[in-house]
């Protein structure tokens, strides 16, 4: 064949553009495919919030509710666990609740909660997503100043009774507190706060 | 590209003419020449396509019975286990096949490390073989969740969550890779979808690519000895034997005592005591009680104790994240003059044992309850683990090697 003629410039151009205008629309397709995988629309309504009954809730026990999908600890505090939780702050990675993703500010403080006495939390440990069990006796196999708390059983993080992480534990933050408001003196709704914002 | 040949006889003939199958039996087995002294380290990669086999045909027909669905599919393991005929079988052939697969790659992989079979020019059959390993670990994950139990679903929310550790796009990349804010239904229809059709394919793709690697190179050998060097007047290697009859023989043998054991576990031990298929996961999947220990399958432990020996959440993903990719650098930290173990001086010997034995530490580790001692075992043996592949170009470089022979030691027999 010859070659006479034939101007390599051009060509070497149009095979260029062609495969940059190809690479755009192969990447343009791909949108559907990555989009797909998103949360579907039906997986985002399934948001309702839920309402708790808490009249029942004796001190030390705990309640579990399930909200999106996630357990939701509902925990009657005594009075003698809230009064042991400042000691515990020099122990934490954050005792003061600055990292604002993990409550509503209406929870920033020392109970991490409306009513002193019921701490609401989301019951998944910020590691890796376990759910941690709850060990609200002193000392036992979780060493003897154990004042009471949580532990997830996947990588050993613990938390106190307000949900708050302890140093040297690979969960990076506290336990989150999902937004909830009292619709009465014993009945909780969570997934809404006061406002009405989810 | 063959020119025609109109004088060719018979159906084998006709179809040389149209594709080239006379030529890829002699390049891949009848002429492919392996060399005389491999042992029985040897066989194991010839089991893997064997497993290999075994997984995709038990797989297909379990997706006979099998229900991808949330409410579903925890039952319709249990009616394939008890209701259809022969569907016990087909389960426990797939359940020890998957762990089996991981035996027979693990002992593979140290064929490797102790004769040097990664070392040039063999750097890409290595890769090749990484990222099937990698590809198996993906594979072996999703299945898991598929019997829907709550080993399933623990196992999942915790290793999808390793993704949430990355800085900034970690929680959208998880969400993403779940397809809801939790592990649901939508999960598991699809990893169903990557399970069964996306990795195998990819899985299919590699071990081609592998073995025409292999066969572009030729074998390393117990010696590590290059036996194309030393060829005969018809260029064929002097060590060299033809794959088939001699090793396609030698593998049947290998067939039938890996068959025994397989068979021996499938009838009298399928679940192996929980370290096949674990007791939690015949309880269904509860999204709000997680079992009091959960571990991954035994063949990911090893790396699940790095993750775990790390008191940070994004830099333990980071160091079990390394302890994988560190694997695939093995060609070029390797920096000893000769190949096989048989050559090397005492440093390689016992930096290989430290290794072995950091490693099966790290996989008793990985499946225990966290407590303070376990904990700083599982951060010694991770240091070891990684200071086998960080200081390994100073010490194979120090290490004092013996003289390796011209040809291959091997004795008649």
């Amino acid at each position: 064949m010859a070659n006479d003629g034939v101007d390599l410039k051009r060509r070497r151009f149009l095979t260029a553009a062609t495969s940059v205008v190809g690479g755009v629309g192969a990447v343009y397709l791909a949108v559907p495919f990555v989009a797909s995988m998103q949360p579907s629309a039906r997986a985002k309504a399934a948001g309702a919030p839920v309402e708790a009954d808490i009249s029942k809730l004796e001190p030390g026990q705990m309640m579990t509710v399930e909200w999106r999908g996630v357990p939701v600890w509902i925990v009657r505090r005594s009075e003698a666990t809230l009064a042991d939780l400042p000691a515990l702050n020099s122990q934490l990675r954050d005792p003061d609740s600055d990292n604002p993703d993990q409550q509503p500010s209406y929870c920033k403080n020392i109970n991490r909660s409306i009513k002193p006495e019921y701490l609401i939390a989301v019951g998944i440990c910020t590691h890796l997503g376990c759910s941690p069990s709850y060990h609200p006796e002193m000392g036992g196999e979780l060493g003897a100043d154990w004042k009471g708390g949580f532990f997830c059983p996947c990588h050993g993080s613990r938390f106190d009774l307000s949900g708050r992480v302890f140093q040297g534990v690979p969960a990076p933050t506290n336990l989150r507190v999902p937004p909830h408001h009292y619709l009465t003196e014993s009945r909780v709704l969570v997934g809404l706060d006061e406002k009405g914002a989810a | 590209m063959g020119d025609f040949n109109p004088n060719a006889k018979g159906l084998m003939g006709w179809i040389d003419n149209r594709f080239p199958l006379t030529k890829m039996w002699n390049e891949h087995l009848a002429q492919y020449y392996a060399p005389k002294n491999f042992n029985f380290w040897y066989f194991f990669g010839s089991l893997a396509l064997l497993v290999l086999v075994n997984q995709i045909v038990t797989g297909i027909w379990l997706t006979m019975h099998y229900k991808t669905d949330g409410a579903l599919a925890f039952a319709s393991v249990e009616y394939i286990m008890r209701d259809v005929d022969w569907g016990w079988l087909i389960r426990y052939m797939h359940s020890t096949g998957a762990s089996a697969f991981f035996i027979v790659v693990y002992l593979h992989m140290f064929r490797g490390l102790m004769y040097g079979s990664y070392r040039q020019p063999r750097e890409l059959i290595w890769i090749f073989g990484m990222i099937i390993y990698v590809a198996l670990m993906a594979e072996a994950f999703m299945g898991y969740l598929l019997p829907w139990g709550q080993m399933s679903y623990w196992g999942a929310q915790v290793i999808i969550s390793l993704f949430g550790a990355i800085p900034y796009v970690g929680d959208a990349l998880s969400e993403w890779i779940r397809g809801d804010f939790v592990v649901s239904d939508a999960t598991l229809n699809r990893f169903f979808a990557f399970h069964v059709i996306a990795v195998p394919i990819v899985l299919l793709g590699l071990v081609v690519a592998h073995i025409i690697a292999l066969h572009e190179v030729g074998s390393n050998n117990p010696d590590g000895v290059e036996i194309k060097k030393n060829k005969d007047e018809n260029g064929i290697p002097v060590d060299g034997i033809p794959f088939h009859p001699y090793y396609s023989v030698k593998d049947i043998v290998g067939v039938g005592v890996f068959l025994f054991f397989f068979a021996a576990i499938i009838f009298y031990a399928p679940e192996m005591g929980g370290w096949f298929l674990e007791h939690d996961n015949f309880v269904p999947a509860d999204p709000l009680t997680t079992p009091p220990n959960i571990v991954p399958l035994w063949y990911f432990t090893p790396f699940y104790a790095i993750l775990r020996a790390v008191p940070d959440k994004f830099l333990g993903v980071v160091a079990m994240g390394a302890a994988i990719v560190v694997l695939f650098l093995l060609p070029w930290l390797d920096r000893s003059p000769v190949k096989s173990i048989r050559y090397r001086g005492w440093i390689y010997k016992i930096a290989l044992a430290i290794f072995v034995v950091s490693f099966f530490a790290l996989g008793y580790i990985g499946t225990q309850h966290p407590t303070p001692t376990l904990t700083m075992l599982g951060r010694t043996f991770s240091v070891l683990y990684f200071a086998f592949f960080i200081l390994m170009p100073w010490y194979t470089k120090m290490d004092k090697t013996k003289p390796v022979p011209d040809r291959v030691t091997f004795t008649k027999h």
